[in-house]
C-alpha cells in the first residue's frame, strides 16, 4: 500500500534532508580523515597542503613517533589503564548489581540508595585532589583504576537488566549447592553479555580518554598517559619541539619530521583505538542504552 | 511431632536465609567501602573551607576562620566571581538554547527512508562523543586555527586575505565553544530521542496517513508529543547542571587571548586551588557550587513532580 506522499513539498524536503545530513556527516568525519591522511603523508609534502588524498604515503611518521622519548611507554600506560580499569569496573559494577538485586540482602534499599545517590553530588575538584593525596594515590597507577571501580550509572543499568532475568536460571544451580559467587560468575555474568558489553565499551572509552586525574595528580613521567602527552604537547609545544630536536641531535630521529606531523600522528595514535572498536560496538551500546532507558 | 518438624524446618530455612543475607552483606561490603572512600570521604574536605588550610599542617593546628572565605567571596573576590559566573551561565544558557537540536536530528533521521544511510549518519555523528576533549582540541586546531586547513583553503580561494583566528577570538568564543560542544554531543544526544520515537505506536502514523495528514503534520502532531516528555526531563536536568559548564572543554581550549570569556566556575576553582594553592578559598567556592546545584536539582524535580506527576531522579 503506497499512499501518495511524494508530492513536490515532500520531495524538496527529502532532498534538503539528505543534503543536510550529508553535510553533517562531512563535518563529523572529515577532521578525522584529514588528520589520518596527514599522518600518512610525507611531512614536507603534507605541509604544502593536502585535502583529500595523502601525499607520498609513508608509515615512517608512526615509526618515528614511537621513537620519541617516553612515547611508547605512555602508550603502554594508556593500554594498561584501559584494560585493567575496564576489568575492575565491569567486575565490580556487575557483581555489586547482582548483590543488590537479591531479595535476601539485608538493608538492600539503603545500600542501593547509598550508591545511587552519588550520581547527584560531587565534592568538587579540590576535595577530590586532597583526598586522593591523603590516600597516597598521587603518582600511583592505582589512581587510574581504583576510584572508578563503582559507577552508579552502570550499576543502575546492570541491576535493571539482572532483575529481568528469569529466577529459574539460578534455581537449579542453587539446588546443586552453588554459592552466590559461583552463580554470579558461571551464570549471571554469562547471560548478561549484552549489557556487560555496553558497559565495557563505555568504561573502556572513558578510561582511554581520561586525563584529568593524570593531569592533576601524577607528575611521574613513567605513569603519563597518551592523552596527557598530547595535551602537554599543545601546552608546551616549544618544550616538546626542543625535545624532538634533542632526539634529532642524538640521531634517533633520522628523517625530518615537522611539528604538525608529530601532532597529527600522536592524535591519530590516540584516536585509532577508538575508531577501531567503535563501529563494531555501536550496535551494543545503542541496544544497551535503549534497554536501560526503557526499563530504567 | 509433625508440628515441631515444621517449626524446625522453618528454623533451618530461616537460618539459611539469614546466613545467605550475611554472605551477601559481606560480599557487598568492599563495594560499599569503595563508594564511601571515593564519593563520601571527599565531602569531608568541605571542612577545609572553614579553616586556613595549608598542606602539610594537620587540621587541629590549622587556624579556624569560620565564614571568612565566604566573606571574601562577596567582597574582595566579588569581581572575579561575577566574571566567571557570567561566563558559566552564558555558556550553559547557550547550550540550553540548543537543546532541541538532538531531538531535531532524531526527527530528521527518522524521516530518512534508506536504513543504510540512516545508520551511516547515526554512526558518524555519534563518533565525536567518544573522543576526549584533548582530541577535539587537536582536531579543531588542525582544522580552524590560524595555520589550520580552513584558513589555508580560504586564502587559496582568495575569500580572505588574513587568516581568521577563531580559537583566539574573544568576541566569538561563546558561540564557537557552543558549536564545538554541539558537534561533540548532538549525535549521541539524539540516540535517546530515536529510542523515544521508536517507542511511538506505528498505528498512530498509519491512521494519520489514512486521514490524509502530511508528513509535516504527522511530525507535529505525533512525533513531537511522543518525545516531549524525554525533552522535558533532559531540559530540567540541564537546568540543574547550569553551574557545571564543563571543565575539560575549557581547560583544553583555554588561552590567554580568550581567557576572560572562557574562564568558567570549575576552571576558576581549579586555578585558585591547584595552581595558586589557595585550597580553602577554592573549596569554599566549589562547595557553594555543589550545594546550589543540588538545590537546583531538587527544585526542578519538584517542578517535574507538580507539572508531570513523575519525578526525574
Amino acid at each position: 500500500m503506497k499512499i501518495k506522499e511524494d508530492n513536490l513539498g515532500g520531495r524538496i524536503f527529502n532532498i534538503l534532508n539528505y543534503a543536510g545530513l550529508t553535510l553533517l556527516f562531512i563535518i563529523c568525519i572529515y577532521p578525522f580523515y584529514y588528520i589520518f591522511i596527514y599522518s600518512l603523508s610525507d611531512p614536507v609534502e603534507a605541509q604544502k597542503g593536502i585535502t583529500l588524498l595523502p601525499a607520498k604515503v609513508t608509515l615512517n611518521n608512526y615509526i618515528e613517533i614511537f621513537q620519541l622519548k617516553n612515547m611508547f611507554h605512555s602508550f603502554v600506560v594508556s593500554v594498561l589503564r584501559t584494560a585493567i580499569g575496564t576489568g575492575i569496573t565491569v567486575f565490580s559494577c556487575s557483581l555489586f548489581a547482582y548483590i543488590v538485586s537479591k531479595e535476601e540482602l539485608p538493608y538492600k534499599k539503603i545500600i542501593y540508595r547509598f550508591v545511587i545517590i552519588t550520581m547527584y553530588f560531587n565534592a568538587g575538584i579540590i576535595p577530590y585532589y586532597l583526598t586522593m593525596k591523603m590516600y597516597h594515590l598521587n603518582n600511583n597507577f592505582l589512581l587510574y583504576v581504583v576510584p572508578s571501580a563503582i559507577s552508579a550509572f552502570y550499576v543502575v543499568l546492570l541491576k535493571t537488566f539482572m532483575e529481568q532475568l528469569p529466577p529459574a536460571l539460578e534455581e537449579s544451580a542453587k539446588i546443586d549447592g552453588a554459592g552466590y559467587f559461583t552463580i554470579f560468575t558461571k551464570i549471571i555474568f554469562q547471560v548478561s553479555t549484552p549489557i556487560i558489553a555496553t558497559i565495557a565499551v563505555f568504561a573502556a572509552v572513558t578510561q582511554w580518554n581520561s586525563f584529568i586525574d593524570n593531569f592533576l595528580l601524577v607528575q611521574n613521567p613513567k605513569l603519563r598517559t597518551l592523552q596527557l602527552v598530547l595535551f602537554e604537547y599543545f601546552n608546551q609545544a616549544s618544550q616538546i619541539a626542543s625535545a624532538s630536536k634533542e632526539d634529532l641531535a642524538r640521531g634517533t630521529v633520522v628523517r625530518k619530521i615537522t611539528p604538525e606531523t608529530i601532532r597529527m600522528t600522536i592524535t591519530m595514535v590516540v584516536t585509532l583505538p577508538i575508531l577501531c572498536v567503535y563501529p563494531s560496538m555501536q550496535r551494543y551500546f545503542v541496544k544497551g542504552l535503549i534497554l536501560g532507558a526503557v526499563k530504567g | 511431632m509433625a508440628k515441631s518438624w515444621v517449626s524446625l524446618r522453618k528454623g533451618i530455612i530461616g537460618k539459611k536465609k539469614s546466613r545467605d543475607g550475611a554472605i551477601l552483606l559481606w560480599m557487598a561490603l568492599p563495594f560499599i567501602l569503595l563508594v564511601f572512600a571515593f564519593s563520601y570521604v571527599p565531602l569531608f574536605g568541605w571542612i577545609y573551607s572553614f579553616y586556613n588550610f595549608k598542606p602539610g599542617i594537620p587540621l587541629d593546628k590549622t587556624p579556624f576562620v569560620g565564614l571568612d572565605y565566604f566573606r571574601i567571596l562577596v567582597t574582595e573576590g566579588r569581581e572575579d566571581v561575577i566574571r566567571v559566573l557570567k561566563n558559566t551561565l552564558t555558556l550553559s544558557f547557550l547550550l540550553i538554547l540548543c537543546s532541541p537540536l538532538p531531538a531535531l536530528l532524531a526527527i530528521l533521521l527518522n524521516e530518512v527512508k534508506s536504513k543504510r544511510f540512516r545508520k551511516i549518519i547515526q554512526t558518524t555523528t555519534t563518533l565525536p562523543n567518544f573522543i576526549s576533549w584533548v582530541i577535539v582540541f587537536s582536531l579543531a586546531f588542525s582544522m580552524i586555527s590560524s595555520e589550520g586547513l580552513v584558513n589555508k583553503v580560504l586564502i587559496n580561494w582568495h575569500i580572505i586575505k588574513e587568516p581568521l583566528n577563531v580559537l583566539g577570538n574573544s568576541g566569538t568564543v561563546w558561540p564557537f565553544q557552543t558549536a564545538i560542544n554541539i558537534w561533540k554531543n548532538v549525535g549521541f544526544g539524539s540516540i535517546i530521542y530515536i529510542a523515544a520515537i521508536a517507542g511511538i505506536d506505528n498505528e498512530l502514523y498509519d491512521a494519520a496517513k489514512v486521514d490524509g495528514a502530511s508528513r509535516f503534520k504527522s511530525i507535529v502532531h505525533i512525533t513531537l508529543p511522543g518525545i516531549s516528555s524525554t525533552f522535558f526531563v533532559l531540559l530540567l536536568l540541564q537546568v540543574s547542571n547550569i553551574l557545571s559548564a564543563g571543565f575539560e572543554q575549557y581547560l583544553v581550549f583555554y588561552n590567554s587571548l580568550v581567557s576572560n570569556k572562557i574562564e568558567v566556575l570549575d576552571y576558576y576553582v581549579y586555578k585558585l586551588g591547584i595552581v595558586t594553592s589557595d585550597y580553602s578559598y577554592a573549596t569554599a567556592i566549589g562547595m557553594l557550587k555543589t550545594v546550589i546545584s543540588i538545590i537546583l536539582l531538587f527544585s526542578v524535580n519538584y517542578i517535574s513532580k507538580k507539572a508531570r506527576g513523575t519525578s526525574i531522579i
